[in-house]
């Protein structure tokens, strides 16, 4: 490779630009409060990095992006300085940029595949994204689409997540009439009861979701459906034409281990929803959250790492915070950005070691966790190497607070209601994956209901997907 | 929002609250319980329903001031509305017809019992009510309760009213007696409920207790309200919150109460604080 390229004729040199860094906030600053870590890119960071997009014709970035994005239309627009045009392009597509910006594991879509990442470091598409969206949203210059003259039918949108948010836009969009079911007593889904503010503020996911209401959508909070209203009530009682369920994976797994009920084990989705929902880090709200001195999360995916740093701002400097994961480090499932942000503040990794049973005090408070050593062994059906146990390497890891974080399933509510619905033994509903029709007429799923918890992003294109073929289907009906 | 249509104090520190909530109406059943955010601020927290009016499209919930947030949700007036009313949640309550059916009930847990009381007498049970409370002055419901009994005692545990002494021991005496007792309810503080367990577990008399467990969401979202039956691992506000009273870790969850003992006080010292500046 190396001879053969010497051999060309020296190519016209153009100097290349390198891919701007993302700003972010030192990381003895961040760890004292919830605001953002990434700071977005300046103006000048923005024009710098649209330069490095080659405008290729074949554009592979598009494919990528589980919502088509035409991302080479967007960054020219950027180059040219039309932030606010780049923000409208984007939108075509994309009703929730400033989240996408921030969240989507870019490295594994539209970057992984971008045609400057064979040569040098991808074009930060993610990056630009973020920076036109908060730029449209800062000068006030947000649009709503157009809509179309009422179509007289209605629609049900169970689930205020990316998948039921995306699928009301689309369905305002196409005049039909459309009301989001929530159970919650705010709109979003994962958006706000998750993700951490300080990777994804919830003033950002708040004027987002704005312009579904600003579109004419009714919102229900507080209604569970399955038993607040059935999906049959919803359609024989209430008239709804069509339903789309985009109810998540809301169910925390826990390890099954002797000792996982003692006082200060909890979920991550317990954690997170203390501190993100019911946003106990603010001195004026009242639920408790409780960090002792020595917090381990088990798991090491991007949750483990939003509850692990959120640990460690609820209980301040002087609080050690480990993650103990039983396969190796290249096997954690977190982005790459995330445990590099998660090292940078402190966070301890046992890797290769897998908690046996949590020991407590007379008060039934965790004092410790056993823990067994690992090694890799032969691959497994993921094919990653298995780990397996080395006997007699039980030590104890001292912990007062322990965060489980193991993945969530969907939870019944729905299915045990919705005799027709069927689901699989994970409890996720089968569902086309091209157009979100479920076993049942005129029912439609979509998102971390149908694939088990997976990304905002394919959560909103499996929500765009479904919108169309409702479309389609109230078209026929 | 919901707006509160009555408010009425039953017992010092015992508010009785009426509630539009019409979507609750319509679809609750005995046994189930709301998750009541009463401002943005505020905690969620589970209550029972006590009673409904699907016509009126209206719930009745009890509650006892216990920590800060039952107290900020008894400062609320008639007029008011609170911010979020979610449910009907958890299993509704099996009733069928089991023969005599003892429902004994300590503190606000008779709040609980009522309902369950109510459907299992319309089910053609005998109902045996058995209503416990501190003094005099902290027995409720009694009006409510008499109707739906076929016998009604009254336990205080200084003998202020009815029979001196704690529910448990009457039981135990009914029993001693030989009364046929086909099934217990049992629902009070989590140490009456133990106690009732371990009178009726050696006859074998089916017992189940409703807990109060702590709760988040009240969806099966955040586990919180975990509790060990027998040996499983159970969600009291998706499983629950009725329980195989023999088979339920109790001491877990008496430990469970008190995890945030300290940071309960802490919110109460604000508000005497606070109370204590204004009077100033
Ligand atoms: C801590 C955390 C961090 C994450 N980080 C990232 C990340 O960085 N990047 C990324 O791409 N993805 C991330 N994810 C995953 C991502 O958030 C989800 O894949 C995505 O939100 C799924 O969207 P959804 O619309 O399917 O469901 P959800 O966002 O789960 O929303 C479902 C909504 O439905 C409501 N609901 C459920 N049941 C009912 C019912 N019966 N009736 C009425 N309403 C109901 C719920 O209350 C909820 O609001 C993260 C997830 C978590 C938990
Ligand atoms: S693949 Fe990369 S270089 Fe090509 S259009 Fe997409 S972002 Fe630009
Ligand atoms: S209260 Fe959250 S799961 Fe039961």
């Amino acid at each position: 490779m190396a001879a053969e390229k010497r051999s060309r004729p020296p190519r016209q040199k153009k100097e290349r630009i390198p891919r701007q860094e993302m700003p972010v906030r030192p990381p003895e600053e961040r760890i004292r409060d919830f605001n953002e870590v990434a700071c977005g890119f300046t103006e000048e960071l923005a024009l710098t990095e649209a330069k490095r997009c080659l405008q290729c014709p074949t554009h592979p970035c598009v494919g990528g992006c589980p919502v088509s994005i035409d991302i080479p239309g967007f960054i020219h627009l950027v180059t040219e300085g039309d932030f606010i045009g780049a923000a409208h392009k984007i939108k075509e597509t994309n009703l929730l940029p400033a989240v996408c910006g921030r969240v989507c594991p870019q490295e594994e879509q539209c970057e992984q595949v971008c045609v400057v990442a064979k040569i040098d470091k991808p074009v930060g598409i993610g990056r630009l994204e973020r920076f036109v969206a908060d730029y449209e949203r800062e000068q006030g210059a947000v649009e709503l689409p157009e809509i179309a003259p009422p179509s007289g039918k209605k629609v049900a949108v169970v689930g205020s997540g990316p998948s039921g948010i995306t699928v009301a836009y689309e369905l305002l969009q196409a005049g039909h009439q459309v009301t989001i079911f929530e159970a919650l007593h705010t709109l979003g889904g994962v958006l706000v009861y998750g993700i951490p503010e300080f990777r994804l503020p919830k003033s950002i996911v708040a004027a987002e979701i704005e312009t579904i209401k600003k579109m004419g959508a009714e919102i229900k909070l507080d209604m569970l459906i399955g038993k607040t209203r059935t999906i049959d009530q919803l359609m024989e009682e209430d008239g709804f034409d069509a339903v789309f369920i985009g109810t998540g994976a809301g169910l925390p797994m826990f390890l099954n281990i002797p000792g996982e009920n003692l006082n200060g084990i909890s979920s991550a989705n317990e954690f997170l929803t203390r501190v993100n929902l019911m946003k106990a880090y603010r001195e004026e709200y009242v639920t408790p959250v409780k960090v002792g001195k020595r917090v381990a999360v088990i798991g090491a995916g991007n949750v483990a790492m939003d509850a692990a740093r959120s640990a460690k701002r609820v209980g301040g400097e002087d609080t050690e915070v480990s993650i103990i994961y039983r396969r190796a480090r290249d096997q954690m499932p977190a982005r790459a950005e995330e445990i590099h942000h998660a090292e940078e503040e402190g966070i301890i990794f046992n890797l290769l070691t897998n908690p046996v049973r949590f020991i407590g005090d007379d008060k039934n408070n965790v004092q410790q966790v056993e823990c067994i050593k690992m090694e890799l062994g032969e691959p497994d059906e993921s094919g990653r190497r298995r780990p397996i146990p080395i006997e007699g390497s039980e030590h104890i890891i001292p912990a007062d607070t322990v965060i489980v974080a193991l993945g969530t399933r969907p939870r019944r509510f729905i299915a045990e209601t919705t005799p027709d619905l069927k689901t699989s033994k994970w409890g996720t509903f089968l569902a086309d994956e091209e157009t979100g029709k479920t076993t049942k007429k005129g029912v439609f799923a979509g998102g971390d209901i149908v694939t088990g918890s997976a990304t905002v992003i394919k959560a909103m294109g499996a929500g765009r997907a479904a919108a169309k073929a409702i479309n389609e289907y109230l078209a026929g009906s | 929002m919901y707006k509160i249509v009555k408010k009425k104090v039953l017992a010092p520190k015992i508010t009785r609250f009426t509630v539009e909530a019409p979507e609750v109406a319509r679809a609750r059943k005995p046994g189930q319980f709301v998750v009541i955010r009463a401002e943005e601020t505020g905690e969620r927290v589970p209550l029972t329903i006590v009673d409904s009016d699907s016509e009126k499209g209206t719930i009745d919930v009890i509650v006892q001031e216990a920590g800060f947030s039952t107290h900020d949700i008894c400062c609320f007036q008639e007029g008011d509305a609170f911010l979020d009313v979610l449910g009907p949640l958890g299993k509704p309550t099996h009733i069928e017809n089991f023969g005599t059916v003892v429902c004994i009930g300590g503190g606000v847990g008779i709040a609980v019992l009522y309902p369950i009381a109510k459907g299992l007498k319309e089910a053609g049970n005998t109902v045996i009510t058995i209503n416990g409370a501190r003094n005099k002055e902290l027995v409720i419901l009694e009006e409510e309760l008499e109707k739906v009994s076929d016998e009604l005692i009254i336990t205080t545990d200084d003998g202020s009213y009815g029979i001196k002494g704690f529910g448990s021991t009457v039981l135990q005496g009914l029993i001693d007696e030989g009364r046929k007792i086909d099934f217990v309810v049992a629902i009070g503080p989590t140490i009456m409920m133990k106690v009732v367990a371990e009178v009726t577990r050696p006859y074998k008399i089916p017992t189940i207790a409703s807990l109060n467990a702590i709760m988040i969401d009240g969806t099966g979202m955040c586990g919180v309200c975990r509790v060990t039956v027998g040996d499983e691992v159970k969600f009291a506000c998706v499983d629950g919150p009725e329980f195989d009273a023999h088979l339920v870790n109790f001491d877990e969850q008496i430990a469970k109460h008190h995890y945030y003992d300290h940071e309960q006080a802490c919110q109460m010292e604000k508000i005497i604080a606070a109370a204590e500046q204004e009077r100033s």
